[in-house]
């Protein structure tokens, strides 16, 4: 592999971690508050669908992100309802939230635009533009850091450079600020912060919609910077991806960052090598592009090390004497 | 109610807490009815009842748990709302749980700001708690490592983390719930030293607890419940256990349980060298030795978690072991298939759980499933691998009878019993056996007064029957008034074996802690 070839695998890597990684921190928003969420990919789903629907009527990216940040803190808000305020099972409400978008995108992209699920091609304005950073130009023949400031770093779209800005933001929000404190406290032991006269329902509200936000911003750059439109099923397993990336990451924001960046680069792998010869044997695609699942496969089956998850997770709060 | 209460000193102050005709309902059940009640500034006032006499829905009451149906608090003088934990915090009170509520993985200055945050970022709320818990600690005897985890601290420690949270929030007032049941008895006087202390500086403090001795060491004045209602409160000095004892179940107790002195047979039960590692590689019994004869009771002692629970569950066959350990001499497996519990019941050997709602019982089953347990095989209740649950229920109705469980029916749910009625039902199923050794773990763990006098008498007679029985409990009183033998683990070691009349409450104590006072 030449430098050139790498340059292009790191650029594709970042694109393919972003929407991973947005996912994992919401999910590490939710977790953290002690409701399970694997619903990260159905919220995503629709999150992509309704951006791009939007987008494509409005002619706006930014008016397609706010919708479809709005779809998916619906879905939180519904998840929310039956996890917290009725205590029903969270990873049953979850799964209903994923068949919920697999089917409603797919019935109302049909119904809107008549395309068989998909929306239209989005040009222009309806897309997020790549962004060339200060000095690209002027950096790019310096050897090594150059190509890797102008081609990796510069030259993808806002919502790139904000899912990297938004992991020391969930780091000092979770670290350094009262709402984080409670926050982790709550997905630890509620009773803890019930009886310090803090609304544990409030608090999950909080990480959920926080949650649904973050969802929202990942679907709707998979439609809308990733892709240009949406297509059926388009996540693609990604929310189960990054819940498996928060696992490893073992619920802290920075091994988040990097958990992502390694599955962004394996699907990059998989998409830049089609067939690879090892040892004189022709890998076949299928293996190379399966590579984030088995990885997401050795990770669930724990070995990767023990992590110990929020010990309330999972687990309505019932007020007891 | 209220004129139950004696004169004493005329404080110039309003008190700190009264309560008028405060009454709660939880559908058909009548917890609390029409309670009064007047706590003075700046005394220590115990509250005791039996369980389910309705102290803690009265305290939950006042922390902003609960809603009263009806009736007024007034907080020093003035008549407050508690419709939360927030305005109960706000009016000055500060609650310490028996089951401490703490976040385990956080450090202790993490627990004690959680909730009384000064701003919205953390560093100077943290700074200035920092600050505050140095100058109580000095005051108070409250020493505590800001920065340590709670999860690598002693139950003594974590409580003393909840009084400095409640403290930390200006509590003025102070409750606290069985607080001494997980302490060493050392650490319990440390505690009542840190009491006495905040009530010098005029504080007011609320001791619920079920040990009249408590009551009788520390308090100023007692209020006594009983099903819901004040009966008496009166001043501690004015007072006796056995008069305490008799207000709160309402006849005559025998504090002390009768007994002959023990006709010892031959050895039934020997342990030696018996070792326990658990799942996660800790080891929890480190060669442990004892034996236990025909007509006599074994009484281990310690604090909770040093082993005792593990020497229960390998011999009643519920946790594998090594070692060696023989009953009438026959030796019994420590793992692999014939060492499970069945087996340990065919060889002679019956098992009341510590804990009963984990081991011992299923809460959603009936009392008449609940008896058979363990003996669901036998030919009494099986034929041809068919229940004959007719005959179940015959017998249990006369196990309900024979152990006086109330009420006597045989197809209410394990959950509509009240703890010690519970507990007649496990030790008429472990009992009626006719057990060559009893293992029997907290006999008289949340049960009532009146139960706890039944229960020590079948335990006394079924000894007098000349039946080896291996009690384990935390309760210093109920091991020494049951015990023929009283061997203290320790670190699952045991520490030292005495008699009870050779022996003192020092003097276990001190073997609690680990510390031998003959070999130093």
């Amino acid at each position: 592999m030449d430098f050139a070839t790498l340059v292009q695998v790191l650029d594709s890597t970042l694109r393919l971690a972003t929407p991973l990684l947005f996912a994992c921190l919401a999910g590490l928003f939710s977790e953290k508050s002690g409701i399970l969420d694997i619903g990260l990919e159905g919220k995503m789903l629709a999150a992509a669908f309704f951006a791009a629907a939007t987008a494509a009527v409005t002619g706006s990216a930014w008016i397609g992100l706010a919708a479809g940040c709005a779809a998916s803190l619906v879905l939180a808000a519904l998840h929310g309802l039956a996890s917290i305020t009725f205590r029903g099972n969270q990873l049953i409400s979850g799964v209903a939230i994923n068949f919920l978008a697999a089917g409603i995108t797919v019935l109302m992209g049909q119904n809107w635009f008549g395309l068989g699920g998909r929306t239209p091609q989005l040009e222009g304005a309806a897309r997020f533009q790549n962004i060339e950073l200060p000095f690209a130009q002027a950096l790019s023949p310096v050897p090594v850091i150059g190509p890797l400031y102008s081609q990796v770093l510069s030259g993808h779209t806002i919502l790139v450079y904000l899912g990297l800005l938004a992991v020391p933001a969930t780091w000092y929000l979770l670290f350094r600020t009262r709402f984080g404190l409670r926050l982790r406290a709550v997905g630890e032991n509620p009773a803890a912060v019930d009886t310090a006269g803090v609304s544990v329902t409030g608090l999950r509200y909080g990480g959920v919609a926080i949650c649904g936000l973050l969802c929202g911003l990942s679907g709707a750059y998979l439609s809308t910077g990733l892709a240009a439109g949406f297509v059926k099923d388009m996540s693609a397993g990604r929310g189960f991806i990054a819940l498996a990336a928060l696992i490893f990451a073992k619920w802290r924001p920075w091994y988040a960052l990097g958990a992502c960046l390694l599955f962004g680069l394996l699907e990059a792998l998989g998409n830049r090598f089609q067939s690879i010869q090892v040892l004189g044997v022709t890998v076949p695609t299928q293996f190379m592009q399966a590579l984030p699942y088995i990885l997401t496969v050795v990770i669930l089956a724990g070995f990767v090390g023990k992590a110990i998850p929020p010990r309330a997770g999972g687990e309505p709060y019932v007020k007891e004497r | 109610m209220a004129d139950g209460e004696r004169g004493g000193t005329r404080a110039p102050s309003p008190p700190a807490i009264e309560l008028r005709g405060i009454s709660k309902s939880f559908g058909p059940v009548q917890a609390n009815k029409g309670i009064s009640l007047t706590v003075a500034k700046g005394t220590i006032h115990g509250i005791i009842g039996e369980n389910g006499a309705g102290k803690s829905t009265l305290m939950s009451i006042l922390y902003g748990f609960y809603k009263a149906d009806a009736g007024e608090i007034r907080i020093g003088g003035r008549k407050t709302d508690i419709h939360d934990s927030q305005a109960a915090i706000r009016a000055g009170i500060g609650m310490v749980f028996q089951h401490f509520k703490l976040v385990e993985n956080f450090s202790v200055l993490e627990n004690v700001v959680l909730g009384a945050e000064e701003g919205a970022l953390l560093r100077p709320s943290l700074a200035k708690a920092r600050k505050l818990l140095t100058e109580l600690a000095r005051e108070y005897e409250l020493n505590v490592d800001p920065d340590a985890k709670i999860e690598d601290l002693g139950v003594g420690m974590q409580q003393r983390v909840e009084i400095l949270k409640a403290l930390y929030r200006q509590a003025e007032i102070l409750i606290l719930d069985e607080p001494t049941g997980v302490l060493t008895p050392a650490e319990a006087d440390h505690l009542f030293r840190i009491l006495c202390g905040l009530r010098d500086e005029g504080k007011t403090i609320i001791l619920i607890t079920h040990k009249l001795r408590e009551i009788m060491d520390v308090t100023d004045t007692v209020s006594v419940m009983r099903r819901g209602q004040m009966t008496a409160t009166v001043k501690t000095a004015h007072t006796s256990p056995p008069e305490l004892a008799e207000l709160m179940v309402g006849r005559k107790v025998l504090l002390r349980v009768e007994k002959a002195p023990a006709k010892l047979g031959p050895t039934v039960l020997k342990v030696d060298n018996l070792r326990v590692t658990d799942g996660k590689g800790v080891e929890r019994l480190k060669g442990v030795s004892l034996e236990v004869r025909a007509g006599e009771i074994l009484g281990v002692a310690g604090v909770a978690g040093n082993g005792q629970s593990e020497l229960l569950e390998v011999l009643g066959g519920i946790r594998p072991g090594s070692g060696s350990v023989t009953l009438n001499g026959q030796p019994l497996a420590l793992s692999g298939p014939r060492s499970d519990g069945r087996a340990r019941r065919m060889a002679g050997i019956t098992h009341v759980p510590e804990d009963r709602h984990r081991l011992g019982l299923i809460l959603d089953f009936t009392a008449w499933e609940n008896t058979a347990f363990g003996y669901h095989f036998v030919p009494e209740y099986c034929h041809g691998g068919m229940m004959d649950n007719q005959a179940l229920r015959e017998d249990t109705e006369g196990k309900m009878r024979r152990f006086d469980v109330r009420p006597t029916d045989c197809w209410l749910h394990a959950k509509s019993f009240s703890g010690g009625n519970q507990q007649k039902i496990v030790l008429a199923r472990e009992i009626e056996r006719d057990p060559d050794l009893l293992l029997v773990g907290q006999p008289t763990r949340g049960v009532d007064i009146g139960a706890i006098e039944f229960i020590h008498q079948r335990l006394v007679q079924l000894r007098d029957a000349g039946k080896a029985i291996l009690l384990v409990s935390v309760e210093l009183d109920e091991i020494f008034s049951l015990s023929d033998r009283i061997a203290v683990m320790f670190d699952g070691r045991i520490m030292g074996e005495r008699l009870p009349h050779e022996t003192s409450e020092t003097e276990l104590g001190m073997l609690m802690a680990g510390i031998d006072g003959k070999a130093a």
